[in-house]
């Protein structure tokens, strides 16, 4: 047992400690441990009455238990009792207790809170402290609810001591985070600014985390700090390595209180005013200029510390974006880091390069440096810091060194570590996609991916490849000939299977032509792989193998006697049985010329964000990749996928997707969740018979796991949804903007877009009183099972206080999952004179906004018209109009509903024909309309693949 | 993942450190610090986690790693470990030179500090850590100032010391 060197130290404690440090083993502990808990039990529960230093030993020591990692379930009353002990030291175990033991014990948070008034007018400066310390570490809305008026008072007050002033700014500053709503800076905000200006350097270090936060949130209110924040800056710069005393740091002034200073000003843009801004360029260039001198100490203390500000300016540097002669700098300086001895700056130098790398001033800069990173990839022995160099090569990657960069990646894949070899995998499918400028190097890139790290290439990127190589016909050849020599490696990866078996299937016959690549040399070749693969690979191959028979008929016999033997046909997996019997039948019942319509090259795949660029967004975390490089992403995607001609591929492709039962499904839905030949059986055809064994398929709900939907429910139950939000609604049936609710309060504008399955809505509420809203708070929910349907997620929340007059805005991003029926439900809170309000609204998410317009010739329409005749999916009614009969006001609603008004189509002018697809994550459903208008009633016939009568439901309600 | 979305839904986004841990080369816990509201069950995860991550670093290694949304900025005293876990945009340098800054703290209060005083007068290091940072945020980078506070409370204690005595003090 060592002295106890301070302080009167409780021996028994001591004694008890010791005992449980000899404890052998950890039963011995957990008796040892009973043992005093049932002590101290009998302690606080005697009929004497305990003094206040017996009770802070035995609170200290279940304290002590419970740090252990032990549960205590007494004592608390106790340790309430110690807070209000006038003995400095029986308070401090009391709070500390509280402190670390937090309990929502709404009795004890009375008595807590009490004792904490207590001390806080006591004028005690130690013991107000404690109170702050207790309640900075609770942080807790009853005491948030308790305090949050008092403290401002006591921080700004001209007579609290610096010690108090300091706590009360960080205990602030944690009700802030805590209870936004409750903390009012109103009358305080500019003597609260105005401690950027105290004599008191600590004082000022605990105000500005202050500052720092309230400015995040009320820029404006705070903006005067800016000038503030620089004069101090400024000071603190160029002053002497002694002139601040204690707060300077191994001969580096000030350095939390500077980094802290840099912090705050990354919440504003660059000062307007020319001498402020002349002043802190000034300082930015004093900080770079510094790093260039001799040390004035050899201790790693003195560099961190100096660099810690270097960093947070570089940062603000990048922050700022404007100044290319300081970028340039800061560039440079970091490259000097890159080769530093110390792990540690090379591993920030290579992490702040990556910002610098996405600024047009700085990026060419960066790219100089090429060499270093690519030799920090390949020699650093610590993977955290490969990790940033791999980051750091991803971010300087352009058209100029896209090919080296994407080399040396996937040199280094070969023996990087696993941890990071997915994301390895992931960065270079997407650098390779995105500067591809000739397609035979990406398929190139793609397939020696696999070949290098099949294990980490994931479903999206080998999906990736085959929608590239079907959407460009310049590469198909290249990429059936690369992909069968690919397979003639003795052992290949069963990824490369996969698409060899796909492009192969879709365009081998572009290599026939070669003896050595005959027909039925690429078949026997794709076979020998056959019975080494899963069985979702083999049942692409069968897919593969049916549209060989279609592509050369020389195959037939062969490929229908392997499909005839009993380990394919009688297989006991059922999905490749089914395939095999299939298969088989419809390649001795079909004409060539039904097998060449059903078998048909795989149409072009519709324009999409990379679903390799959100898997990596998603691995990530969010906010690791930049909404512009998400943009980039799908511009680069578009051009990919050839241009924007594409209304007519997409329906062709839905009814192709609807007719052909083949497993290319998977490769739409981009989903391992979606079933395989989720495809639905189509009506009024030959192959009704053939299939009808496989009944209706029904789609699989959304598998939700990345937990962005709330399911939490709020804290007061959301009123029930206005009656007369259903009307509203009906609005915006047909249109994407207008005012979704207004009362005497609030006013709700909505603007909305929508792109294939994804929607973003911006929402916009209004105060229209002259009073502020408080604790104004949106939930976003989706009734019954709507939310396997709709996925949304909200961007921005809301800030819980609405000024008189003011308009805040919120962004909510919605994704079709399925189709659904309902709206989702948009709940409003808020304090309006102390009263609280609460509506609720039906957000005008309906499935037409998913809608896309289809073209098609008057023969398609109604061949497609007469092939959805099932009773399910088909549905009719008669209806009166509502409104007028203007032929342009129907007109104009048709087209609002999304769908395309197709002209010279019906027989009779008379009526209006429509065709579209809805675009769901999972599926596309393709919806032909007819509307047939007659002086005294409307009739509408409407046909699509699924049934679902809420279509219908809007439609009649639009019309 | 839903212990660290429960951080994220932090309702705002501010820089501050989340916590800090103190454990032994055996990876005993000495000392725990949140500044984020998070459950025992999720506080014990964390530190099993945190714990096995860190002890697995070899020597020489660089002191920050990514991990889950966090980073995670450790340093190694004799036989401590001294972990703090900070926010993606936070200053990595400066919470080291925190780390080190309540090491010397600790040095000089307990005169040159080793595990044991950590262990025998653990509530000294949480009354000394909330003196330098509190909810999170440095509060006070002076040595002195510091120190002069802790010292203070001391002064207090020891009075109370000589005026009653210790006799209850076996048990």
């Amino acid at each position: 047992m060592p002295a106890v060197s301070k302080g009167d130290g409780m021996r028994g404690l001591a004694v008890f400690i010791s005992d449980i440090r000899n404890c052998k083993s950890k039963e011995a502990e957990i008796k040892r441990i009973n043992k005093e808990l049932a002590n101290i039990r009998s302690k606080f529960k005697g009929d004497k009455a305990l003094d206040g230093y017996s009770k802070k030993k035995y609170v200290c020591k279940l304290l002590f238990i419970f740090l252990l990692g032990h549960d205590i379930d007494f004592g608390h009353m106790e340790a309430v009792n110690l807070l209000s002990s006038n003995k400095y030291t029986e308070k401090q175990i009391g709070y500390l207790f509280i402190s670390v033991l937090v309990n929502s014990n709404s009795e004890l948070i009375r008595l807590i809170n009490n004792a904490i008034k207590n001390d806080l007018s006591s004028r005690n400066p130690t013991f107000m402290c404690l109170a702050l310390h207790c309640i900075a570490n609770v942080g807790s809305r009853e005491m948030a609810e308790a305090f949050a008026s008092e403290i401002p008072r006591i921080l700004v007050a001209g007579d609290t001591m610096d010690s108090v002033k300091q706590s009360a700014a960080l205990c602030l500053l944690r009700l802030y985070k805590t209870s936004p709503d409750l903390v009012l800076m109103g009358e305080w905000t500019s003597r609260v600014v105005h401690l950027l200006n105290d004599q008191h350097m600590g004082v000022v270090t605990a105000a500005i985390s202050l500052i720092t936060c309230l400015s995040q949130k009320n820029p404006d209110e705070f903006k005067t700090c800016v000038s503030l924040a620089v004069s101090r800056l400024s000071r603190i710069v160029s002053s002497a390595s002694t002139d601040l005393q204690d707060y300077t740091y191994y001969f580096v002034p000030a350095p939390w209180l500077s980094c802290k200073l840099l912090r705050l000003l990354q919440c504003y843009p660059p000062p307007e005013d020319g001498a402020v801004k002349g002043r802190l360029v000034e300082c930015l260039e004093t900080i770079l200029n510094k790093a260039q001198e001799p040390p004035k100490s050899k201790k790693v203390q003195h560099s961190n510390a100096k660099n810690a500000i270097l960093f947070e300016a570089i940062s603000l540097i990048i922050h700022y974006d404007s100044e290319p002669n300081l970028l340039v700098r800061a560039c440079n300086q970091l490259g000097q880091f890159l080769q530093h001895r110390e792990t540690n700056l090379r591993y920030l130098a290579l992490e702040s390069m990556c910002t610098l790398a996405s600024s047009e001033f700085s990026h060419e800069a960066v790219k100089t440096h090429i060499e270093t990173v690519i030799n920090a990839l390949k020699t650093e022995r610590d993977v955290s810091v490969r990790q940033r160099a791999a980051d750091l090569l991803y971010a300087m990657c352009d058209r100029s060194n896209a090919k080296q960069i994407v080399a040396e990646m996937l040199s280094y894949l070969e023996t990087a570590d696993y941890s990071i070899r997915e994301e390895m995998v992931l960065k270079v499918a997407i650098l390779a996609e995105k500067y591809a400028v000739d397609y035979s190097w990406y398929v190139d890139t793609i397939l020696n991916l696999i070949r290098i790290a099949g294990d980490y290439v994931s479903e999206e990127v080998w999906y990736r490849v085959i929608q590239i190589v079907i959407n460009r016909d310049d590469v198909q050849g290249y990429a059936a000939k690369t992909v069968f020599e690919a397979l003639q490696a003795p052992a290949c990866h069963e990824n490369m299977v996969k698409v060899g078996g796909y492009i192969l299937g879709e365009f081998g016959n572009l290599i026939a032509g070669d003896p050595r690549s005959s027909p039925l040399v690429q078949f026997n070749l794709l076979h020998s792989k056959f019975h080494l693969c899963s069985v979702p690979t083999r049942a692409l191959l069968l897919s593969a193998y049916i549209k060989f028979i279609n592509l050369f008929p020389e195959t037939k016999s062969t490929i229908q006697e392997v499909l005839r033997s009993d380990s394919q046909i009688r297989n006991s997996d059922v999905e490749l049985q089914q395939r095999a019997v299939e298969y088989l039948k419809l390649s001795s019942i079909a004409s060539t010329d039904v097998l060449a319509t059903v078998l048909e090259e795989m149409p072009p795949f519709p324009e999409r964000e990379s679903s390799i660029l959100a898997k990596l967004k998603k691995k990530k975390g969010p906010g690791a990749v930049s909404v512009s490089e998400l943009e980039e992403g799908k511009r680069e995607g578009g051009e990919l996928n050839g241009g924007s001609d594409r209304g007519a591929d997409t329906a062709a492709m839905a009814a192709s997707n609807a007719s052909t039962p083949s497993p290319q499904a998977d490769l739409l839905g981009l989903r391992s969740t979606a079933p395989v030949g989720s495809a639905a059986p189509s009506a009024g055809s030959l192959l009704v018979d053939v299939f009808s064994e496989a009944g209706p398929a029904t789609p699989s709900a959304a598998v939700n796991d990345d937990g962005f939907l709330s399911s939490a429910p709020p804290s007061e139950d959301p009123a029930p949804p206005l009656s007369e939000a259903d009307e509203l609604l009906n609005k915006f049936v047909c249109k994407n903007n207008g005012v979704l609710f207004e009362n005497q309060l609030l006013q709700i504008g909505i603007k909305s877009e929508y792109r294939q399955n994804l929607g973003r809505m911006y929402l916009f509420y209004g105060n229209k009183t002259s009073v502020q809203f408080a604790s104004f708070t949106t939930t976003v929910s989706c009734p019954g099972d709507l939310q396997s349907h709709i996925l949304y997620m909200q961007e921005h929340f809301v800030e819980p206080l609405v000024e008189g007059g003011a308009q805040v805005q919120q962004v909510l991003n919605i994704e079709c999952l399925t189709d659904f029926c309902d709206a989702p439900l948009l709940n409003i809170k808020f304090r309006y004179g102390g009263a609280l309000q609460n509506l609720t609204l039906k957000l005008p998410v309906t499935i037409n906004k998913f809608f896309q317009p289809t073209e098609m010739a008057s023969h398609d329409f109604f061949q497609r018209w007469k092939q959805l005749s099932q009773p399910q999916q088909e549905a009719q009614k008669i209806f009166k109009a509502n409104h007028s009969m203007d032929t342009e006001v129907l007109k104009a609603k048709l087209l609002g509903l999304g769908t395309a008004l197709l002209d010279n189509v019906d027989p009779n002018p008379e009526n209006y024909v429509c065709a579209g697809v809805i675009q769901t994550k999972n599926q596309q459903v393709g919806c032909l309309l007819r509307l047939e208008p007659n002086a005294q009633a409307q009739v509408l016939s409407h046909t699509h693949t699924h049934t679902h009568t809420h279509t219908h439901t809007n439609l009649y309600s639009c019309l | 993942m839903p212990l660290i979305t429960s951080i994220c839904a932090f309702p705002l986004t501010t820089h501050c450190m989340q916590f800090m841990l103190l454990f032994s080369r055996q990876g005993k816990l000495r000392l725990q610090k949140w500044y984020v509201p998070l459950s025992d069950k999720e506080k014990k995860k964390i530190t099993r986690e945190l714990v096995q991550t860190v002890l697995a670093r070899k020597p020489k290694m660089c002191s920050f790693l990514e991990w889950r949304d966090l980073k995670i900025v450790y340093k190694r005293y004799a036989s401590l470990y001294f972990c703090c876990a900070i926010e993606d945009q936070d200053n990595e340098l400066i919470t080291l030179e925190i780390i080190h800054r309540y090491v010397e703290l600790l040095d000089k209060y307990f005169g040159s500090v080793c595990e044991l005083d950590i262990i025998f007068n653990f509530e000294k290091a949480y009354f000394i850590l909330d003196e330098f940072l509190l909810g999170g945020e440095a509060q006070e980078t002076s040595k002195k100032n510091v120190l002069k506070a802790i010292e203070q409370a001391d002064l207090l204690q020891e009075v109370r010391h000589i005026t009653e005595s210790a006799w209850s003090d076996s048990v």
